[in-house]
Order: structure tokens, then sequence, then C-alpha cells
């Protein structure tokens, strides 16, 4: 008995040197900014002395990435832009765990406990569709910042975004498929448990058949769950039916995998996808064998779009000493549209924010010029990047027509 | 379905059963042994993975070296998980330790959340493994002939420890009687660390083979296969090797043949390998290979 209460006493000693070990790394993602810690000053008043911004993001789970991509985008901003009509902006990040049930338990904690102004996020439109009736009911702005699926602000008055949906993105890829490929039968192969990816399956499909006026040009629809890691099964029967071009809409984990397997199996069909490839997991996972896939996505470093987009490039150059992703632009874009938001309100209550930015017009940010629609979507050009000598590089800029 | 596309799909559920196969085995013995469903395995799986990992990724080992390292430190791992969570418990109800086990496996897999992060790592791949073979039009990536020739050879090993040597005398009397063992000079508490330790080290070893052939490494990468594996050891009658194995080959060949034939239901993959094990646990709960109780080990 003594002996295990030593050995108990051993680990419990080691994990927590483990844990002091890893703090550092650990601060990073966790990431709330104590700016101005004065929680007790705001209530008495009923006049808040700071601005809180809340953010929920993936940042452990399978997406956890794409979260950490997007945080240090807004950390970055916050270091631009401290301020808003004088008030210091508080940032609380909260973890969605790249799971729908606690994206929706995120954004309960952000407009009861935290009371926040704007809630910002989510990368992945899953999550984003699960906060959307909670900060809905709360009467609180939302806006997303890499949530491409349509769904996200339909019907929600107080869901923006600043990124394009996944409509415009779908018909994109399809047209790049047709025309640049002369593809004229496409397999799809979707994550299935992914809104975004079966939504942008869709819109695929749709363009895809108006372009080739042939119902059977998609000559199957395959798919797989998110977590999944052997798509042997699907991609041995997609090879058997010999297409033009795969549209593989899903998450970069997976869909590294998924064409590293395809291209083990001699499937040499030209892989297309979404804006959720570009990790740089993607290539780290997927290595030689992603080498040439396409997709569209909302931003590139050698092609900044607008003035705000130089201070981006150059303040995240300067701080982590390699090119941002695109999300952590649209990430940047939502905190600043917020800021802006605010400014055209002169207020931080919820409810005017929300009327200034169903108004935005025009605005600058970083990852193109932000119009939003009357559902509260940006309508802004695509950006098509390729996989070339494990980079992710620049193929051309669209426009929505 | 031609006749080459139906090789290709014999080749890819020989390969994921013969991983599943290889990681049951692990499982199937420990129960064998203590009569304890070791939930667990699968975290000390996915910490091998991550030991090879950070081996060649920041200690520059050469990658054997890396494998080495991983199944040695898995193998003790598997040894502390028994020494702290399990050990304490050997005289209360069987349910105290499932618990504990759970416990244990949700400890490990927070605590790898927070050490490693929650991004995706790629597994290191020598280039060698990267290779693909053509048989017949065939296409075989040659870390699939190298899983099942594992699989058996540590079946083989195994068996033989189990019933030639004295050691393996040991466990099985062991498995019979804790007490009595114990009566005849057996050191009990030993023989369970050793087949805490074999059994982990089977589980680092199933770990490579997995990152090899899915080199996306994540905190929660060890969930699946060691429930799949649970089922792979129920289908063969859990306690039973050459069962685990069996059963391995059977859910990695269902798996791919129900995808292949039903590509529209490929969205409930993982429900038909519950599916099966509900229905075995219902008609024929002993699995199929372990009717003999006596020869239970």
């Amino acid at each position: 008995m003594k002996r295990i209460t030593f050995l108990l006493v051993l680990i419990l000693i080691l994990s927590l040197a483990l844990t002091a070990c890893s703090a550092p790394a650990a601060e990073e993602p966790a990431g709330e900014e104590p700016v101005a810690e004065e929680p007790a000053a705001e209530e008495p008043t009923g006049e808040t002395e700071e601005v809180v911004f809340g953010v929920f993001e993936p940042l452990t789970g399978a997406y956890a990435a794409g979260g950490a991509m997007e945080l240090e985008g807004i950390e970055l901003a916050q270091e631009l832009y401290p301020e808003v009509l004088g008030m210091p902006i508080r940032v609380v990040v909260v973890d969605n765990k790249s799971d729908k049930v606690e994206s929706a338990n995120a954004a309960t904690k952000l407009v009861d406990q935290e009371k926040v102004n704007v809630v910002l996020g989510s990368w992945g439109s899953s999550f984003s569709m699960a906060a959307g009736p909670i900060v809905e009911e709360a009467g609180i702005p939302a806006i997303g910042t890499s949530c491409t699926s349509p769904l996200v602000t339909l019907g929600n008055d107080y869901y923006f975004r600043v990124t394009f949906i996944d409509s415009f993105q779908g018909v994109v890829m399809a047209n790049y498929a047709y025309d640049v490929l002369g593809a004229e039968e496409v397999v799809i192969i979707q994550d299935i448990s992914n809104d975004y990816a079966v939504g942008l399956a869709k819109f695929f499909k749709d363009e895809f058949i108006r372009l080739t006026g042939n119902e059977d040009s998609i000559v199957s629809i395959a798919s797989y769950n998110t977590g999944d890691q052997d798509f042997t099964a699907q991609l041995t029967n997609i090879k058997a039916m010999n297409p033009d071009a795969i549209f593989a809409p899903g998450g970069y984990s997976e869909t590294a995998m998924l064409v590293k397997q395809a291209k083990e199996l001699g499937l040499e069909a030209p892989f297309l996808g979404g804006d959720a490839w570009e990790a740089a997991e993607f290539i780290e996972i997927g290595g030689e064998a992603v080498e040439g896939v396409v997709f569209s996505t909302f931003f590139d470093a050698a092609a900044p779009l607008t003035p705000e987009s130089e201070i981006f490039i150059n303040a995240y150059r300067e701080k982590y000493g390699e090119d941002p992703a695109s999300v952590t632009a649209l990430a940047y874009d939502a905190y600043i549209l917020a800021i802006d938001a605010i400014e055209r309100a002169g207020s931080t209550d919820p409810e005017a924010i929300r009327d200034a930015l169903a108004e935005t017009v025009g605005f600058d940010g970083a990852a193109g010029v932000v119009t939003l629609d009357e559902n509260g979507d940006a309508v802004k050009n695509a950006v098509i990047k390729t996989v070339e000598n494990g980079e992710f590089t620049y193929l051309t800029t669209i426009s929505p027509k | 379905m031609s006749i080459n596309t139906f090789f290709q799909h014999l080749s890819n559920g020989l390969a994921l059963g013969s991983l599943y196969a290889l990681i049951a085995i692990g499982y199937t013995m420990v129960y064998g042994i203590l009569r304890l469903i070791n939930f667990a395995h699968g975290e000390i799986f996915m910490i091998s993975t991550y030991v090879v990992f950070y081996g060649v990724s920041i200690f520059y080992l050469p990658w054997w070296v890396s494998i080495i390292v991983a199944i040695v430190i898995t193998g003790l791992l598997g040894i502390i998980v028994e020494r702290a969570a399990y050990r304490p418990l050997r005289n209360s109800p069987r349910i105290s330790v499932m618990i504990s086990a759970i416990g244990a496996s949700f400890l490990i897999q927070n605590l790898a959340i927070v050490i490693f992060g929650g991004r995706p790592k790629s597994f290191p791949i020598p280039d060698y493994f990267n290779t693909v073979i053509q048989v017949q039009g065939v296409s075989v990536p040659i870390v699939n002939f190298f899983i099942p020739v594992i699989t058996l050879v540590a079946l083989v090993i195994l068996i033989y420890i189990i019933e030639k040597t004295k050691t393996g005398m040991a466990m099985r009397a062991v498995s019979r009687d804790y007490e009595t063992a114990r009566l005849m000079g057996i050191s009990v508490d030993n023989i369970v660390s050793i087949t805490f330790g074999l059994g982990s080290l089977m589980a680092a070893i199933g770990g490579v083979m997995w990152g090899l052939k899915y080199p996306n490494l994540i905190p929660l990468i060890g969930l699946m296969p060691g429930l799949k594996a649970f089922i792979a050891a129920v289908i063969g009658g859990i306690g039973n090797i050459k069962g685990a194995v069996l059963g391995g080959f059977l859910l990695g060949m269902t798996e791919i043949m129900i995808i292949a034939s039903l590509p529209n239901v490929t969205g409930y993959r993982d429900a038909f390998a519950f599916i099966l094990l509900i229905g075995i646990l219902i008609y024929k709960p002993s699995g199929l290979l372990g009717q003999d109780i006596g020869e239970k080990v």
C-alpha cells in the first residue's frame, strides 16, 4: 500500500511538472488577453467602461489548426487596434472543441456570463450554426470569420460574416473544373457530417450540371465521416468510375489523408476543393500526394487586395516571420469590422452595433472589400490556389458576377 | 464490380483488418488474464505514435530508434497505468475497475491535448514505406504487406509465451484464480505487470503501424481504433488471442465491403461496427472462438 501511495504521489508530481513545462505553449491558444481587468467596475453603473469581444473558435479537436490561425488574426488586430470610442477592447476566447454541442455552450457562455458586446467566430460553418440561435435570442450581433455555409446567416438577423459564401465558392470551383480542366465527368466525395462540405458539394453539383447540361455529369457522390482515417473503399470505387476530376469538400486533415490514399491507389484525376484545405497541416500530412490540388479561398499574401491588406501582411510578417493564411486575414477583418460598426453606431449597445453592421458598404478589410448583402453575407472576390513544391501558391482571382 | 476492383477492395480490407487485429491482440490478452477491459489501451496506442513523432522531429533520433523508444516507453506506461489505476482496486467489484479504466483513458487523452496540443501532427514516414507495389492492377502500399505479417508474428510469439513458457503458465494460473496462484508461489503483482507491459507493447506496435498507414496524429487518435479493437476482440471471443485476430480481420473486411457495395450508407460506417458488436453480444456473447471457457487465456 505504501508503494502505491508513493507511486501515486510520484505520478502527480510528474504530471504537474509536465503541465508546468508545457504551460507557455498552452497559454497561447488559451489567450484570454487581460488588457483591462476590471470586471467589477462595469456592472454598477450599467455603462460599460470596456468593450468586450467574445471569440469562440476550435482550439482543440480535429480543427484546432483552423481555430489557432484565426486566433492569431484576432490577436494581431487587437495589438494594432486596442481601443474603440476611447474604451479598451477586451477579448474573451472560448474553445468550442471542434464540436457542435460545445459551440452552443461556448456561445451561451459568451452572451450570458461574459456579457460580450460582439461575438466573433467561428472557423467551421457547423460551429457557427450551432451558435446562431443563441446569439439571435440574446440579441448580440455575431460576425462570422471563415464560416461559408449560407445557412449560417440565413434567417438570422444577428449573424453577419466577412467571407463570401459556398453558393459562390461552389460556382467558382465548378467553373474551374469545366473551363480550365475541361472536365466532363466529376465525382464528389464529401464529409457527410460536415454542414459546410455537404453545402459546398450541392452548389458545385448544381452549377456543374448547369454548365455541362448533363444530369449525369456528376457520376457519383461518395461520402465519409469527420474523423475517418480510411477512405480506400470509397476511393477504389471512384477509381473504377475513371472521372475527369474529383471535388472533395471537407476538412484539411481528413482530405489530406484522402488525397494521399487516392494517390496510393493510383487515382490520377485532379482533386478540387474549398477554403477549408488551407492549413499547413494539409501539406504536412498529405506530403507529395497533395501537390497540384486546386481550391478556392479568400486571400493571398502575394496579391494584396486593399491598403488594409498591406498593414495586416506587414504586421503579421513582423510578428510571426511568415505569410498569413486566409482565415487569419478573415478573423482580423471580423475584428476590425466590429470596431468600424461600433464607431459608426457611436455606441456599444449590441442593437446599435447590429444595425450599423447591417449597413456595411465598401469596408476595406485585409481580405478584400466587404459589402454585406441583405442576408449579412459579404460579396467579394475568391482566390484560387494550388499546392506547388510543398507550398500554397496563388493561381488567380475570380470576382462575383 | 470488376475483378480488379474486387481484389483492390479485398486488399484494402485485409490491411485494415490486420491493423484492427494487431491492436485487438493486446486488448484481448489483458482481458483474458485479468478479466479487465483496459479502456486505456487506445490511449496507450496514441502515446506510442506521439513518442515516435517527437523522437524523430525533436530529438532527431533515427526512425527505427524512435520506434524502439516508443515501444519501451509505451510498455512502461502500461505498467504505470496498471499500478496507479487498477492495482489499488484489485479486490473491488469489477465495475469499479472498469470505471477506473475509463477514467485513466480520459486522463491520458486530456493530458495529451494539454501537452501535445490539439493541432494535428504528421507521423514521420521513411520514404521506403511510401512505395506502392502494383500486383495485377491492384495497388498495394508496401506497409499493407508489413501489417498482416507483423500481426501473425505477434500472434505466434504471444501464443508461444503464454503456452510454452513458465511466465505464460503463471499467467494462465493467475487468470484462473489469484489466491490459489499466490499460494502456489506465483508473484501475482509481477505477472500482472508483465501482462500489462506485453499488452501495451502490442499497442505500441499497433500504433506505429497505424501511423505508417494513417499519418494524421491527434490526441483522440486512439479512441476509434481502441473501440474497433474492442469490437474485434468481442467478435472473436474476448480473452482469446486467435479469436481477436479473426475478429479484427472480419471487422476490417466487413467495413470495407459494406462501404464498397453500399456507397449510400458510408455515413454509418462506425454504426455498422457497433451493430455487429450488439448482434454478437445478443446471439453469441462468447464470440466466435470463445466457447471453450477452460482454454480461455
